[in-house]
C-alpha cells in the first residue's frame, strides 16, 4: 500500500516535470524573440572576409614554427621583427570569427541555442587540449628514458613529474598543468567558455561590450589577476589580460571594423602605425645586438622593460593594432590577390583553425623530435619546417573536400549519429 | 639559430668581434663574450696579487662523478685565471647547491659574504627558476635584490645564466628566462656571461655534440673546461677596461 501511494506520487511529480519540460522549448523560443528587434539594428557583413583566413592561416605556420626549439626558419616569423607576435593575430582573429558566427546564431536561433554552441565548442577545444597532452606525455617519456647526460643532470630533474601522475593528470585535466607551447589552447578554452554573455551583451551595447572588457584587462593588470598555474606560478597566458584582444575582436567582428574603418585608414593613424613598427623593429633589433642596447636611453628602457606577454603588455597590443591599421590599409577587403591560387594554402588553413592548430603543435612537437633523435642540421631543420607547413595544408585541403563531399549531400551522412556513437 | 642569425647580420654589418682566443673549440664562441662592463673590486684585487672568487650556483655549475668538481667549470676558471694572471694567488670558492631558485640564493648572499670577502661573485641561476616555471616577474625581483645586496657589500657581480640543452627544450622554456637575465644585466649594468647563448653556438657550429645521449663525462668535460676559460677571459677583459677607463666605465 505504502509502496503504491509513492509510486502514484512519484508518477504525479514525474508527470509534472514532463509537462514543464515540455514547455521550455517554447520559453526558449520567445527569449530571442525579446530581443531580436535591438539586435538586428546591428549590420553585420555577411560574406566571409577572406582576410581573416588568410592571417589565420599564416599565423598557424608562424606558431608551428616559432614551436619548434632551434629552428632556422623561425627567423622569417614576425615575433623576430617587432613586440607581437602570431598568437596575437591568432587570439584577435578567433574572437572576430566566434563573434561572427555565433552572433549570427544569436540572432536567428537565440540566446540559448547559441550559447550552447560556443560551449559545445569551448568543449571540443578542452578534448582536443587534452588529446595533445597525451601526445605531448608520450614524447616526454620516452625522451626521459632514453636520454642520459652527465651534462645536464641538473636538466633532467624536470622529468621528476612523470614520477607522480596521479597528481600530473589531475592538474593537467584542471588546466593547471600546462607543458612548454600548450598554453594557448587553454586560454582560448577560457575565452570561449566566457563568451555568451559578452557576446549578449555585445549584440546590444557593443561600445560598453568593449568598455567592459578594456575595463577587466585594466583591473587584471592593477590588481594581478590571473588564475593559478601547476607546479606554481599562473597562466603563461593570463586570460583576464588576452580577453581584450578576443573581446576587441569580436566587437570588431559584429560591425566595430565598420565603425572604426575610416579612422584606421586615415593617414594620420597610418602614419603612427609606420612610426610604431619601424620604433618597434629598432628596439627588438638592439635585443640580437646588444652593442646597439646603450642607444636606448635609460628612462626609455624603464618604462618599456619588461615587455610582457604574459599579460598582454600595452606595448604588444599597440604593436598589433598598428599591424592591423597597415593591412586594413594596403590590403582592402575586395583586393582580387585574395583570390589567387598562391594565397589558397594558407586560407585553407585558416578556415579550419582549430584542426590546424592542434595538428601544427603536434607537428612541432614531431619536429623537434626528429631534430634530436635524427639530425639537427640546417637542412633538416628547413625540411621538417617545409614538411610541417605542407601537412597542413594537405590536411585543410582534407577536410574542406570533406565537408563539401558531406555538405552536398546530407542524405549521405548516416541518418542517426547518434546511434553509431559519433556526433550528428 | 638567432645566435646564427646574429653572427650573419653581424658580419654584414662589420660588427663582428674580433676572434681573439686561441684555444680552438672554445674561440668558436669568443664573439659572444663581451666585457660590457668593468669590474673594480677585481682590478684591485689583481693588483694587490690577490684575487678570491666565489661561485654561487646549482647543479649546472658541477659535473657529478668521482672528481666531477676537478672538472667543472669553477675549477678549470681558477686554472686558467692562474695561468693569465701570473704572480697573482687566484682562489674560487663554490657555493653549489642543486635545485635552488634565484630567490634562495640572493637569501644566501648575507651569509657567503659573513664568510668570506671574494672581489667577485659568480652568480649562476635561472635553470631552477626555468624548471619551476617561477613567475618571471618573481624571478626578475629576485635578481634585482641580489644585485642590490651585493653591490651593498661592494662586490662585483657577474650573472651566468642557464645551459643550452637542447634535448629538453621541449620541457623546459629556458629562453625566457635567459631574457629576464639579459635585461636585469642591462638594465643595472651587470656583466654577463651569456652561457645559454655561448652552448647554442657551439651546438649549430657542430664544437660540442650537446644531442648525444651518453654516459661518457669526455664532452661535457671539454664544454666546461671551454665555459672556465672564456669566462677568465671575460674576467680578466673587464678588469682591464677598470684599468684603462677609470671605475665607472661602462662602454659599450
Amino acid at each position: 500500500m505504502v509502496v503504491n501511494r509513492v509510486l502514484s506520487i512519484r508518477a504525479t511529480v514525474a508527470r509534472g516535470a514532463v509537462s514543464i519540460l515540455a514547455q521550455v522549448p517554447s520559453m526558449l523560443r520567445t527569449l530571442p524573440q525579446l530581443a531580436e528587434p535591438r539586435a538586428l539594428a546591428v549590420a553585420v557583413p555577411t560574406e566571409r572576409d577572406l582576410r581573416l583566413d588568410l592571417f589565420r592561416g599564416l599565423a598557424l605556420w608562424l606558431i608551428f614554427l616559432d614551436h619548434i626549439p632551434s629552428n632556422i626558419v623561425s627567423w622569417i616569423t614576425i615575433r623576430n621583427y617587432g613586440f607581437s607576435d602570431a598568437t596575437e593575430i591568432f587570439v584577435f582573429i578567433s574572437g572576430y570569427t566566434a563573434a561572427f558566427v555565433y552572433g549570427r546564431a544569436m540572432r536567428e536561433r537565440g540566446v540559448v541555442v547559441a550559447s550552447a554552441r560556443v560551449l559545445k565548442r569551448a568543449w571540443q577545444v578542452y578534448v582536443a587540449h587534452i588529446f595533445l597532452f597525451t601526445i605531448y606525455m608520450a614524447e616526454i617519456s620516452y625522451i626521459s628514458s632514453s636520454f642520459d647526460n652527465p651534462l645536464y643532470g641538473e636538466e633532467m630533474g624536470i622529468f621528476e613529474f612523470l614520477r607522480q601522475p596521479d597528481v600530473t593528470m589531475v592538474q593537467a585535466l584542471l588546466l593547471k598543468f600546462k607543458p612548454a607551447n600548450m598554453d594557448i589552447l587553454p586560454l582560448y578554452i577560457t575565452l570561449l567558455a566566457a563568451f555568451p554573455p559578452y557576446l549578449w551583451l555585445l549584440l546590444r551595447q557593443p561600445t560598453l561590450a568593449l568598455a567592459g572588457s578594456v575595463a577587466v584587462y585594466v583591473l587584471s593588470r592593477q590588481f594581478d589577476w590571473n588564475l593559478p598555474a601547476y607546479p606554481s606560478g599562473e597562466w603563461t597566458f593570463n586570460p583576464f589580460a588576452w580577453q581584450l584582444l578576443f573581446g576587441f575582436g569580436a566587437w570588431c567582428g559584429l560591425g566595430g571594423a565598420e565603425r572604426i574603418g575610416s579612422f584606421m585608414r586615415s593617414r594620420v593613424v597610418v602614419s603612427a602605425a609606420v612610426a610604431y613598427v619601424l620604433f618597434s623593429f629598432l628596439i627588438v633589433m638592439t635585443w640580437y645586438f646588444p652593442h646597439y642596447s646603450h642607444y636606448v636611453p635609460q628612462w626609455l628602457a624603464d618604462a618599456m622593460y619588461p615587455i610582457d606577454k604574459t599579460n598582454l603588455d600595452v606595448l604588444r597590443f599597440m604593436h598589433f593594432l598598428a599591424l592591423a591599421a597597415l593591412t586594413v590599409r594596403y590590403i582592402p577587403r575586395d583586393w582580387p590577390g585574395l583570390k589567387n591560387y598562391l594565397f589558397r594554402p594558407a586560407i585553407l588553413c585558416g578556415q579550419h583553425s582549430l584542426e590546424i592548430f592542434c595538428l601544427g603543435v603536434f607537428l612541432a612537437f614531431a619536429a623537434h623530435f626528429v631534430l634530436v633523435e635524427v639530425s639537427d642540421g640546417l637542412l633538416m631543420q628547413v625540411a621538417v619546417s617545409a614538411f610541417g607547413v605542407a601537412a597542413m595544408i594537405a590536411t585543410a585541403a582534407l577536410i574542406t573536400w570533406y565537408k563539401r563531399v558531406e555538405g552536398r549531400h546530407p542524405g549521405s551522412r548516416p541518418p542517426h549519429a547518434d546511434l553509431a556513437g559519433g556526433d550528428a | 639559430m638567432r645566435t646564427a642569425f646574429i653572427t650573419l647580420l653581424s658580419t654584414m654589418l662589420g660588427v663582428g668581434a674580433a676572434f681573439a682566443g686561441d684555444d680552438g673549440a672554445c674561440a668558436v664562441a669568443q664573439n659572444l663574450v663581451h666585457a660590457d662592463y668593468a669590474l673594480p673590486q677585481v682590478a684591485s684585487a689583481i693588483q694587490e696579487q690577490h684575487l678570491e672568487i666565489a661561485v654561487v650556483g646549482t647543479g649546472s655549475s658541477t659535473l657529478g662523478g668521482f672528481g666531477g668538481q676537478a672538472k667543472a667549470y669553477p675549477a678549470r676558471l681558477e686554472a686558467a685565471l692562474a695561468q693569465k694572471l701570473p704572480g697573482v694567488a687566484v682562489k674560487i670558492l663554490t657555493y653549489v647547491k642543486p635545485r635552488q631558485t634565484a630567490a634562495d640564493m640572493a637569501g644566501e648572499f648575507d651569509r657567503i659574504l659573513a664568510d668570506a670577502k671574494p672581489a667577485l661573485i659568480v652568480w649562476q641561476t635561472g635553470t631552477a627558476d626555468a624548471m619551476r616555471g617561477v613567475d618571471p616577474d618573481e624571478f626578475k625581483t629576485a635578481l634585482e635584490e641580489g644585485v642590490e645586496t651585493l653591490r651593498a657589500k661592494h662586490a662585483d657581480i657577474l650573472f651566468v645564466n642557464m645551459q643550452y640543452s637542447p634535448r629538453t627544450e621541449s620541457v623546459i622554456a629556458a629562453g625566457n628566462y635567459a631574457d629576464v637575465m639579459r635585461f636585469v644585466a642591462l638594465q643595472h649594468e651587470v656583466l654577463l656571461f651569456d652561457r645559454f647563448a655561448i652552448m647554442r653556438h657551439w651546438s649549430e657550429m657542430g664544437t660540442f655534440d650537446l644531442f648525444a645521449a651518453t654516459k661518457n663525462t669526455d664532452t661535457a668535460e671539454r664544454v666546461h673546461d671551454c665555459l672556465g676559460r672564456l669566462l677568465a677571459d671575460l674576467i680578466v677583459d673587464a678588469a682591464k677596461m677598470t684599468e684603462t677607463a677609470g671605475k665607472d666605465a661602462h662602454q659599450p
